[in-house]
């Protein structure tokens, strides 16, 4: 195998990795807010509820692709929305991509989400109760917390997607990793080497994250680490 | 509005014909793919459960890679890389000329390859589902390995795994719209052609969407009744055995 | 591409296993099959039925009828055309693919058949209205070198669109790197797209092809402006890619261009696809 080619393709593919960082943290965070958000409303009284019902239906039921095309070429089409103020942002690849993924990752995080508040025992919220706390400190201290601790590990798993996802801005002319990757092969014909490149960058990604995560986990959980009585 | 509806329906200048053959072929595309995933998933999770050290290493940088790395790159692999090695192939065999994939191949075996990593993950844990004393009561019937396998192991390991693989199944489902950058018509592909040609982009996504709700939707409730059947007959405190 | 011959594409998956390519050997050639990317209007795209047409069906149809040979023409993706070839899919490239030095390190070509300049699509609102219009030979590097100097400051920050690896994507990175933002799309149908809903400030292609950007719902917003660039990087015209073995073929696609050059047919074809004649200049 060519090391010198290796190298190269190496330097060109990470040059687009600030762009995948930036992409999938960006898309992560937001998406796990809005996660957040649609899981309490599920969880609450109906009209709500059902529209978080519908919206993870619809969203899950599609691909992601799609999504991105709808919201990139679908919504470019209309006037209205070329005159709107939104139009700055939808205008670019960047913020398109962006909103594709965090709706979508939105979706599959509030279900993730939603299995950690009902995972909270009920004993935690009526201790808080019984302490005379007002149900948003109650959210704010009790029950969110143990929620999102318990959502943690299974939601490593959707960030993992995620950063798997940001290859697909790719298709809407974003250069981050895999579309470099893919200028490279359809340059040069050497989809093995480019492949062995973006793959191991790939694959260094999702394992920081995962360790990352699991840092986190044992962080937040004090009471399972070992020595502690 | 009704423009839109003339364009996606059966008339001359409608694409509603078009956009059921492209659901046709994404149907069928994906189900070789999951078939290629369930033989994939199939050895590796023998390899983990049984194998030797070597097919357990090998089968776990497998799931680890396959899972790690985005399917877009691997369908590229597949597509830009398959003739390449297979000319290699060819020609280290003494054929003569050039080989290649078309892009229904390369699909099948990208994302069929893809999924097998999960779905490897899906039976392992449906074989280790299956209570131990099951296994060992076949054995004191005096079972042979084939017959425990045909009449105990493979129908207990579908009834825990089944679950899982219907998740598989809609993932094989939405990445199948990967494959439209191989050129084959599939669904996603054709969807994209028509937004393209047409200048009514929206109204050919959101009928994607509907098309893509529809396939899932369905497929979920075969997943689903299938699930019924494989615990038919189950009683009804089998919850008992495996705790 | 649609329109795979429909019953062919739907087929696949009965066969798919087995589905390598016949292996190309040497032969007399009585059927070609040749490849185009059926989104190229109007060199080559798809009617409302699925159909492939244009320039090249037309022109392919009669260079197979003077070489005597039957000709099958399936569409196959841009980005995939050149590895297909090689790859044994398909034996003759015709999409109005241009020869240039790069490519002929890969493949080879017949003669050119047609020879267009490239040139710029903008929004006749936008800002890039008012690019300087006239021809321009890369071959002349003063001329060339003035022209780069006049059109930097008036691109400098725009967003221009192309379609990946095309000798007009070779143009932007030669002479505008660092002055204006390249946006790279998989097809001509998308940029178009993105150039129409505002998103990039002018896409760049072949004058021959905007023929049909313009003719499109949505083309009356959109003009031609900047210079008509031809030679250098942009090479003598489009060809048949071929594989270079196959160099009995090469001399059976020349021999008949140069036909069909020599009666009109070629310059009939073009004025009644393109409107202007787009043959070669030799």
């Amino acid at each position: 195998m060519d090391t010198t080619f290796l190298l190269d393709t190496l330097g060109q593919l990470l040059s687009g990795l600030p762009l995948t960082l930036e992409l999938a943290g960006i898309s992560i965070t937001a998406g796990m807010v809005l996660a957040t958000a649609l899981a309490l409303l599920r969880t609450g009284p109906r009209p709500g509820a059902w529209f978080v019902r519908g919206y993870v239906y619809v969203l899950r039921g599609t691909p992601l692709l799609l999504q991105i095309f709808l919201i990139y070429y679908g919504l470019g089409q209309f006037d209205w929305v070329r005159h709107s103020l939104l139009w700055p942002f939808l205008r670019q690849p960047y913020w398109c991509a962006i909103l594709a993924l965090t709706l979508n990752t939105a979706a599959y995080g509030s279900e993730i989400i939603r299995g950690g508040l009902q995972a909270v025992p009920a004993g935690a919220v009526e201790a808080g109760r019984a302490a005379g706390m007002s149900r948003r400190l109650l959210y704010r201290r009790i029950v969110l917390p143990l929620a999102l601790r318990q959502a943690l590990p299974a939601y490593s798993n959707e960030m993992i997607s995620m950063i798997k996802a940001t290859s697909l801005a790719s298709i809407v002319t974003m250069m981050e990793l895999s579309g470099i990757a893919y200028a490279i092969i359809s340059e040069t014909y050497r989809a093995l080497e480019v492949f062995l490149c973006a793959g191991a960058i790939y694959l260094t990604l999702t394992f920081l994250l995962s360790r990352a995560v699991a840092f986190a986990e044992a962080w937040l959980n004090p009471h399972l680490r070992a020595g502690t009585p | 509005m009704l423009a839109s509806l003339t364009l996606l329906g059966f008339g001359p200048t409608g694409w509603g014909l078009q956009l059921l053959r492209a659901t046709a072929m994404t149907l069928a595309v994906s189900m070789a793919a999951y078939a290629v995933g369930m033989a994939f998933g199939a050895l590796g999770a023998w390899a983990k459960l049984a194998g030797r050290r070597p097919a357990r290493l090998l089968a776990e940088a497998y799931t680890t890679i396959l899972r790690g790395i985005p399917d877009l790159l691997v369908i590229y692999l597949f597509y830009f890389g398959g003739s390449q090695v297979l000319t290699a192939l060819g020609h280290a065999f003494g054929g003569e000329g050039f080989f290649g994939l078309n892009g229904f191949t390369v699909g099948m075996l990208a994302v069929g390859t893809v999924s097998g990593a999960y779905q490897t993950e899906v039976l392992r844990a449906g074989y280790l589902a299956v209570p131990k004393g099951e296994i060992e009561a076949a054995r004191m019937a005096g079972m042979g390995r084939l017959l425990m396998l045909r009449r105990i192991i493979f129908p207990r390991v579908l009834r825990f795994a089944l679950p899982g693989m219907g998740n598989v199944w809609q993932q094989v489902l939405k990445e199948s719209t990967l494959i439209s950058v191989t050129g084959l018509v599939e669904l996603m592909r054709q969807i994209h052609i028509g937004a393209g040609s047409t200048h009514d982009a929206f109204a050919f996504y959101l009928c994607g969407f509907a098309l893509y709700l529809a396939l899932t939707t369905l497929s979920g409730l075969v997943f689903r009744a299938w699930e019924g059947w494989s615990i038919k007959g189950e009683p009804r405190v089998a919850g008992r055995m495996a705790a | 591409m649609i329109r795979l011959p429909r019953l062919l594409a739907l087929a696949a998956f009965a066969v798919a296993p087995l589905a390598f390519a016949a292996p190309a050997s040497a032969k007399d050639w009585k059927t070609v099959t040749i490849a185009t990317e059926g989104a190229f209007m109007p060199y080559n795209g798809h009617d409302a039925s699925g159909k492939l047409v244009g320039f090249e069906i037309d022109l392919i149809a009669d260079l197979c009828a003077r070489m005597k040979i039957t000709c099958n023409v399936i569409a196959q993706d841009w980005d995939g055309i050149i590895p297909g070839l090689n790859a044994g899919k398909f034996d003759a490239i015709m999409s109005a693919m241009s020869i240039t030095p790069k490519r002929m390190e890969v493949i080879t070509f017949s003669r050119p058949y047609t020879q267009s300049p490239s040139t710029f699509a903008v929004l006749k609102d936008g800002p890039l209205a008012n690019l300087p219009v006239n021809r321009l030979s890369l071959d002349d590097e003063a001329a060339t070198e003035a022209a780069v100097k006049v059109l930097t400051p008036l691109l400098k920050g725009k967003v221009v669109g192309v379609q990946v690896s095309t000798i007009q994507a070779d143009l932007l990175a030669k002479y505008f790197k660092g002055v204006v933002e390249v946006r790279t799309y998989k097809t001509t149908e998308e940029h178009d797209l993105d150039l129409q809903a505002g998103r990039v400030d002018a896409v760049i292609g072949s004058t021959s092809y905007f023929v049909s950007t313009l003719a499109k719902p949505g083309g009356d917003k959109v003009k031609l402006a900047g210079p008509l660039f031809t030679g250098g990087l942009l090479g003598k015209g489009a060809g048949v890619g071929l594989r270079k073995a196959d160099t009995d073929l090469q001399a059976m696609f020349t021999t008949a261009i140069n036909a069909a050059l020599a009666d009109g047919t070629i310059k009939k074809l073009s004025l009644q696809w393109f409107k202007t004649d787009i043959s070669p200049a030799n």
